[in-house]
């Protein structure tokens, strides 16, 4: 049985990284006592399934987790229940906020999200400048930039990965594309001629992409 | 008092590993803050994923919190990074548990476990904004507390601290913290400093090295004498008699990052009278006291349960001699707490098979890698360093681990031992081949790793007049045993480096005219000295020669029976008549037994304290090695009260 939880990530708790918030997810289910199946082998692992990582340093109102229970003891386990169990265990600024059963069968979050939504605060550029960067961009059919990936330069058009781009109460929000590479939005400001960095960074959405319709893997009640 | 977060907040994303600095640790206390209440910030002068496991900082964090006259918030030394972006946005060091700045904390107190920490003990000081000098301190600054095994001998820090807690810390931070509450009652005024110094010199375990004057012959101390007749012309340490009082931490922090002993830790005693000569732990944290079995049984499945580790370690400085070890380790297997597979861990391995049997028990998955230290390579050697390992006992518990699934072993060894020859030195890489032989008969490719570190004498031991080999000789002595065993495939060696091994010499045995040493270092940027990255050997030695002051001296020099020792006004309990027959029979390769087992041989820990050694069975431990299993008299001389 597959348990798909969705949880927010604010304040202090930020500046934790991706493998912090898996460890404090494993310490908080096991203090939970929830029946979580185990991988087989000298080492067992809990079977956790984390979604796409999420930099150190951005906010979220959208991360997920799916969690694999025991299918023998799952007899007690209401699953409605399990946010108001889990947030509690999670450090402050963790906030499970929702939890569904999940098909099994399905791809995993990090092959199924293919466009996150973010919110990115940019505090070195005003809004006239950011608007016009935003409009320059948009108006390039390529963006060529040259980026790190696991410690090789590598050079790619990104002007694919942005979907929406739009300056909104002088704060940038942007649909970027998540596969095959991802785009950051650290990286997507460097494309801009400005010189500008990234302030508060919050991803508000994932979305998973089916026949030109798109769903996000747990709807916000 | 105002948070600096959101000043903080901005400037790391600019850090490396930012979780560091945010707090919100499970377990951690939200400390109201009362103007009549005595602020503590226990700071560890180390990067917080060193410094928050340390247990002593967790004990004295919970005990001081649940006290209505005192609160505490905890810090760590912040990485080169932070410091020099705290230096020029003008921020103050910080409490991760609030982020209030360090200088409205009524007491800065620092755990010491180690001496090349002294440069960021001076590092925290100046980040709170505070004078580094105790001399240059206001009525208005924090006092400025040290404590840890480092402090039995602060004298190359007097200049920077106001007061040394010598021994354990339960019992004494509430008697500060009275003292503290009233100096701020009375407002703190001009003058207040020194009357609330001296009134805490008064304080059993509380040394104030201001309130001493230091007199010099030549080189050589003349005296150390208090300036005032209420002041202790002898410091003696603090002990707590009976851990079962003390079942602390009730509620381990539990970090949002990674750090060092990731798992939860149960201390099942404190103290040991093994006796090995080098251990400066092992002689000042006399006489043994066990913590009851079924108690160390709650705290692990609490814990367990309240944590959500998978792991626990049962710490102490040699948890197989635990007398209750077979018990709860037995009852941890299966309680399973969190209804999963819980790992225990030994961190100090007895060397011998019925250790081994332990290990086996509680290791049943993850067989991989166990730890042993014999200390030196020959059992000569081991007789003068009083590490009674024969070498049967070290073979019968390496072929039990390697027959049992292990593959890997390491070998811990010291090297610029007393009267070590070379042979000594050869020995244990010959130590080394003749375990992976053993490995050899169980697997296909079994491995042994020695690390071998530079010996540094240190003060309240028996080795505390010996001269520290020199830094040209440790390294000669790795280089011998690096090319000895070149050829050898399946044996690895490290080594710690020697140059940082003679400066940790420097401050062990060092006095008062090392301060502004420790300072030039610091203002040189030296800080974080004891990771290799930072360390800087050359700003020592240049400092060293500024102030007219020479390694000769203050490392490298046997000491006279009848010299006066920098700390020789401080006292761990023990006779130092006791070490010093001690030291005559180390030279004579004369071994001495466990006194928990054997009689007393009036070492003064327990006498001088009257105390007792707290352990549950009077019988020793089945199978051991070292004063339990086997005969000891043909060791040497049977146990009998020395220079009384």
């Amino acid at each position: 049985m597959r348990v798909r939880f969705r949880f927010t990530k604010h304040g202090k708790v930020r500046f934790t990284s991706h493998r912090d918030v898996a460890r404090l997810w494993e310490r908080a289910l096991r203090r939970a006592s929830l029946p979580v199946a185990l991988t087989e082998g000298f080492s067992p692992r809990p079977k956790v399934h984390f979604g796409l990582a999420l930099s150190t340093g951005h906010e979220s109102m959208g991360e997920y987790l799916d969690v694999d229970l025991r299918p023998d003891d799952v007899g007690s386990v209401v699953v409605d229940d399990l946010p108001g169990l889990l947030s509690p265990l999670l450090p402050p600024g963790l906030e499970v906020t929702l939890a569904a059963l999940a098909d099994r069968t399905e791809d995993s979050l990090q092959q199924a999200v293919t466009l996150c939504s973010w919110r990115i605060e940019v505090p070195d550029l005003h809004v006239d400048c950011l608007s016009d960067e935003v409009a320059k961009l948009l108006a390039r059919s390529s963006v060529e930039v040259t980026r790190e990936r696991k410690g090789k330069a590598v050079t790619d058009d990104i002007r694919p990965y942005v979907h929406l781009l739009e300056v909104v109460d002088g704060v940038l929000f942007a649909e970027l594309g998540t596969q095959p590479r991802g785009l950051r939005p650290g990286e997507l400001l460097a494309a801009f001629e400005a010189p500008a960095t990234e302030g508060l960074v919050c991803r508000t959405h994932q979305w998973i992409s089916t026949d030109g319709a798109r769903r996000e893997p747990l709807a916000a009640a | 008092m105002d948070s600096i977060w959101p000043q903080l907040e901005r400037l790391l994303p600019q850090v490396a590993k930012p979780a560091r600095y945010i707090g919100l640790e499970d377990g951690a206390y939200v400390a109201t803050r009362t103007p009549e209440k005595a602020g503590w910030l226990l700071i560890y002068p180390d990067t917080y994923e060193i410094g928050l496991p340390n247990q002593g900082l967790q004990i004295l964090y919970e005990i001081l919190n649940e006290r209505t006259d005192a609160f505490a918030e905890r810090t760590y030394a912040p990485w080169t990074d932070l410091g020099a972006l705290l230096r020029t946005n003008g921020l103050p060091l910080f409490s991760v548990d609030s982020h209030t700045s360090a200088a409205s904390f009524d007491l800065l107190a620092f755990n010491l476990s180690a001496e090349l920490v002294y440069t960021n003990l001076l590092e925290c000081i100046d980040l709170a904004g505070v004078p580094v000098r105790a001399a240059e301190r206001k009525a208005s600054d924090p006092l400025v507390v040290v404590g840890g095994h480092c402090t039995y001998n602060p004298e190359p820090i007097a200049d920077f601290v106001d007061l040394v807690v010598l021994g354990d810390g339960e019992e004494v931070v509430s008697e500060i913290s009275v003292v503290v509450a009233e100096w701020k009652a009375s407002g703190r005024g001009d003058d207040s400093r020194t009357h609330v110094l001296r009134e805490l010199s008064h304080i059993e375990g509380v040394y104030v090295p201001s309130m001493y004057d230091v007199t010099y012959e030549g080189p050589a101390i003349r005296a150390v004498t208090p300036r005032y007749p209420d002041v202790p012309e002898r410091v003696e340490k603090r002990t707590v008699a009976d851990l079962a009082d003390w079942p602390y931490p009730k509620r381990q922090l539990v970090p949002l990052t990674e750090v060092v002993h990731d798992r939860l830790n149960v201390e099942v005693f404190r103290g040991c009278t093994r006796g090995c000569r080098f251990c400066q732990a092992g002689m000042i944290t006399r006489p043994v006291r066990e913590r009851p079995a079924d108690q160390v049984r709650t705290m692990v499945s609490e814990g367990l349960r309240r944590t959500g580790y998978d792991e626990v370690a049962l710490t102490s400085l040699s948890t197989a001699d635990f007398s209750g070890i077979e018990q709860v380790v037995a009852a941890t297997v299966a309680d399973q707490p969190n209804g999963n597979q819980v790992s225990v861990s030994l961190p100090s391995l007895r060397v011998d098979a019925f250790t081994v049997g332990i290990a086996a028990e509680i290791q049943k998955a993850r067989r991989t890698g166990l730890t042993f230290a014999p200390e030196a390579g020959t059992w000569r050697m081991r007789q003068v360093i009083n590490k009674l390992i024969t070498e049967e006992d070290l073979f019968a518990a390496v072929d039990s681990a390697y027959s049992q699934g292990w593959r890997r072993m390491k070998l811990y060894f010291l090297t610029g031992l007393p009267t070590e020859t070379d042979v000594d030195t050869l020995g244990i890489a010959d130590l080394a081949r003749r375990c992976l032989a053993l490995g050899k008969n169980h697997h296909s490719s079994p491995s042994v790793t020695i690390s071998v570190g530079g010996y540094v004498p240190k003060p309240f031991t028996p080795f505390q007049w010996f001269g520290q080999n020199t830094q040209v000789e440790l390294q000669r002595k790795i280089n011998l045993l690096r090319d000895n065993l070149r050829r050898d495939r399946g044996v690895a060696l490290k080594w710690h480096d020697s140059k940082a091994s003679v400066i940790e010499g420097l401050m062990s045995r060092g006095d008062r005219r090392l301060g502004p040493v420790i300072e030039d270092v610091w203002r040189k940027g030296g800080t974080f000295q004891e990771w290799s990255e930072c360390f800087d050997f050359t700003n020592w030695t240049d400092a060293l020669e500024t102030h007219g002051l020479s390694l000769e001296w203050y490392v490298y020099r046997h000491r006279e029976e009848h010299e006066v020792l920098p700390w020789d006004h401080l006292s761990a309990g023990l006779h130092k008549d006791f070490l010093w027959q001690d030291w005559r029979d180390a030279l004579a390769e004369v071994g001495l037994p466990d006194c928990r087992w054997t009689p007393c041989y009036d070492c003064g820990a327990c006498t001088g304290y009257g105390i007792e050694h707290v352990v549950a069975s009077a019988k020793p431990p089945a199978g051991g090695s070292q004063g339990t299993g086997q005969q000891l008299v043909f060791l040497g001389r049977k146990p009998e009260p020395v220079g009384a």
